[in-house]
């Protein structure tokens, strides 16, 4: 008990405004690290596509036809959508260039562009899925080609939200300048992850079945 | 070894960037900024009013709390049900509990307990609570998220509770296929919902450590300079981060199979039931080392400061966390020796499993390195630290028989594992869990905990659990499964042993309870280094003021720099001349 510190004393019986030292302990006291918590955040959460992708490799191996009789794969849809979905990850990359040259309007044209091409890549998705002969339920494949391309489906939505959330902020002048653009840049690296995944995803569940 | 403890830390002085700030509201005339005048910052709290525990609060400490209790209280749900399964037990005839219901109490108690009570209490609960005032910083990295984190946790224990209404989850914590397909759709349905919640959450809440252990360090502190359960705490986080995700996406497919139809785990139509076991174990084994490493760490803290000496082997216990965070990635097929698996893997993964002992017994001789010769303190935290290396020990040492593939054969799925596990899992985890809440109830409440009641609570607790638990190992052996209402009448003495064992634990949660409850409220008022700790913690108020110090420590020692530099622990002030 007889540790007691004097200058914790001090910091009792001084007012402190909580409020106000808030905003300034977290936004100025350290450098920004959100970056860092969405790289983090990605990292865990491609390990749940890996374990989806590990599960369909086993799935694969052990059949003895791949994919199973009378299920046909089509190539066409994807393989645009493929194009689209790769596509829009540079187009993005040219919004992140604009706004660090501080050029607002360019950066709100290619992320208007960007979310353009998602939503063409989740409509085209969409039409596959009402074209396609096979259902969720029809097999072991069928199970794991809808399973994964709807988790994947998913997470480009989320994506479009978030590009959709830095147009709408755009609006306010300000809220976005060369040295202030931390959304933008996040909205592009989650872009980028569902990129990176759709390309391990098109190659398993299209390129792997023509084999 | 101490040359590299003995260290010299400059007295540099710290550049804060809000130093200014907090000059002018400590109403010093020079610089005070446009609408912070001394009479508006007086209105201001300086510590939370105790509805605030109650509601989306982002400060660390609350949250840090907010896990702990509501932990405890899923603690004491998960303790009944195993009373009330002991209490089936006592005799070879299911006389006590419906059959049905003693599975839903079997797979919830496991589920309860670890995940709603060891998980959140000891990441959750000390690492939000430690971790930022460990090293310096005001709040996590991510506050919001962190409360976000946290308040995913209370639904998932209020659905996992709701599901008893539809007969409940009655798999085992394991929930393996096909049982899981064909028992209690929707028990099962709100089982794999509740994991999913409290997975989530581990998720985010191991983003905000990982960042705020490496970037947001008081910025004299250098990486071989943050205390211990920091780095507990940061190879714990890598591990969930890694291993989480797994267990999610297997969790998905399940669901997708009980409620849409799919075959993934119906090998009818082309499924495979082992591939659930891998995906299950591969987070699940990790997640054992998600509930010891925290522990581990908390060890790392108190033995030092209750022994009044150094640690032994800073280094080496840093590094052996991040070694059984790797190693503990590839073990998991030892769960999965009985499924037919093929030789080479068992033997991989024996080996595998046998090197974290490694890592683990370095921790261990560490401690023991630690208490030789020092001062050791008998407080009830140490007790508890003390009582966790002995039955840790043997839960290890019965792990290490376990890993083993031939021995395993023959033991799988008995009452031997049951012992294992609770040795480890109760006589490690939740004896550090209570030696940590010892030791910071002081810096979390202000008050001291009872000392001679935190005794009687220690003598209840140790003694209970080796009459609970070690006459399962025999049980085991004898042959005795796990999981079953009903046994054969020969086990019958071994089992009373542990029935009477597991009456003695319930018991002594009651002098704990109380003892935390009036302490709280009419305790003692602690100092604010009522153990003389040299960790950053100790150098605020008890309990820390809103953004834990008004003007940063600097980081002059080691943490556990005990009667060194000439120093002794007494003297152990940050520079006060930037307040005075």
């Amino acid at each position: 008990m007889q540790g007691a510190i004097e200058t914790s004393e001090t910091i009792l019986n001084s007012s402190v405004d909580p409020a106000a030292t808030k905003e300034v302990a977290h936004h100025e006291g350290h450098p920004d690290l959100r970056v860092w918590g969405l790289l983090t955040f990605l990292a865990s959460e491609s390990l749940m596509f890996g374990g989806f992708f590990a599960s369909y490799l086993i799935y694969r191996g052990g059949a003895a036809n791949w994919p199973p009789e009378g299920t046909e794969v089509e190539l066409l849809v994807p393989a645009i959508n493929t194009f689209i979905l790769v596509s829009s990850s540079f187009v993005i990359h040219l919004g992140d260039t604009a706004i660090k040259k501080n050029n607002l309007n360019g950066m709100r044209l290619w992320y208007a562009v960007t979310a353009l091409m998602g939503a063409t890549f989740l409509g085209g998705q969409v039409y596959e899925y009402l074209t396609l002969g096979y259902g969720l339920t029809t097999n072991i494949f069928s199970n794991c080609f809808y399973l994964m391309t709807g988790f994947h489906g998913l997470h480009v939505f989320v994506g479009l939200l978030l590009i959709l959330g830095v147009l709408w902020r755009s609006r306010r002048s300000g809220h976005y300048s060369a040295t202030k653009h931390v959304g933008i840049e996040m909205a592009e690296i989650y872009w980028h992850f569902v990129d990176i995944i759709w390309i391990i995803l098109f190659t398993l569940l299209y390129i792997l079945t023509m084999f | 070894m101490t040359k590299q403890l003995v260290r010299k830390f400059s007295y540099k002085r710290l550049i804060l960037t809000d130093e200014k700030r907090f000059m002018a509201q400590a109403q010093l005339p020079l610089n005070t900024p446009p609408g912070m005048s001394g009479d508006s910052a007086k209105e201001h709290p300086k510590a939370w009013k105790w509805y605030d525990y109650f509601t989306f609060n982002i400060d660390h400490k609350v949250i840090g709390i907010q896990y702990l209790v509501t932990a405890f209280f899923f603690y004491l749900i998960g303790g009944l049900m195993a009373m009330a399964m002991r209490a089936e037990l006592l005799t070879p005839d299911s006389d006590f509990l419906d059959p049905t219901l003693y599975n839903a109490f079997l797979t919830n108690h496991g589920t309860f307990m670890i995940f709603l009570w060891i998980v959140p209490a000891a990441i959750g609960g000390f690492g939000n609570f430690l971790v930022p005032l460990m090293v310096g910083a005001r709040d996590m990295a991510f506050p919001k998220l962190n409360a976000i984190a946290f308040w995913l946790n209370p639904p998932a224990g209020a659905i996992l509770l709701a599901s008893f209404f539809f007969g409940g989850s009655q798999t085992g914590w394991t929930a393996y296929p096909p049982l899981s397909l064909i028992t209690n759709n929707i028990g099962q349905s709100m089982w794999i919902l509740s994991i999913v919640l409290v997975g989530t959450s581990s998720i985010l809440g191991s983003v905000n450590f990982v960042i705020t252990i490496l970037f947001m360090r008081v910025p004299s502190m250098q990486l071989t300079q943050v205390p211990l359960f920091c780095w507990a705490m940061l190879a714990t986080s890598v591990l969930a981060l890694f291993s989480t995700p797994v267990l999610a996406a297997g969790l998905v497919l399940l669901l997708f199979d009980i409620n849409f139809g799919t075959s993934f785990f119906k090998p009818d139509a082309g499924g495979n039931v082992i591939i659930y076991q891998h995906l299950f174990w591969f987070y699940s084994h990790p997640a054992v080392y998600l509930m010891i490493l925290p522990i581990f760490g908390i060890m790392s803290e108190i033995i030092p400061v209750h022994a009044k000496k150094p640690i032994f082997g800073y280094k080496a216990i840093a590094y052996s966390s991040l070694a059984i965070c790797f190693v503990g990635l590839f073990v998991w097929v030892h769960h999965m020796f009985t499924s037919g698996t093929p030789p080479w893997m068992r033997m991989f993964f024996t080996i595998s499993t046998l090197i974290v002992a490694v890592p683990t017994g370095v921790k261990i001789f560490g401690w023991v390195a630690t208490l030789w010769g020092g001062k050791i303190r008998y407080t009830t935290a140490m007790l508890f630290a003390i009582g966790l290396l002995s039955m840790f020990v043997i839960g290890g040492i019965s792990g290490v028989t376990l890993g083993t593939a031939p021995f395993d054969l023959h033991v799988h799925d008995t009452y031997y594992v049951v012992g294992h596990f609770h040795y480890v899992l109760f006589g490690g985890s939740v004896f550090g869990i209570y030696a940590g809440i010892y030791h910071w109830f002081p810096k979390m409440t202000g008050r001291m905990l009872n000392e001679t009641w935190g005794k009687v609570h220690f003598i209840l607790t140790f003694i209970g659990t080796h009459l609970t638990f070690l006459p399962m190992h025999e049980l085991g052996l004898q042959g005795m499964p796990r999981r079953v209402a009903m046994y054969d009448p020969q086990f019958i003495s071994l089992n009373q042993i542990c029935t009477f064992g597991s009456i003695l634990l319930g018991i002594s949660v009651i002098p704990f309870f109380f003892n935390a409850l009036w302490s709280w409220m009419y305790g003692e008022k602690a100092s604010d280094n009522p153990w003389d700790g040299l960790s950053l913690e100790w150098t605020t108020s008890s309990p820390p003021l809103i953004e834990n110090w008004e003007v940063l420590p600097v980081v002059t020692h080691g943490p556990y720099d005990y009667g060194m530099n000439g120093r002794s622990a007494t003297t152990d002030k940050a520079p006060s001349e930037s307040v005075s």
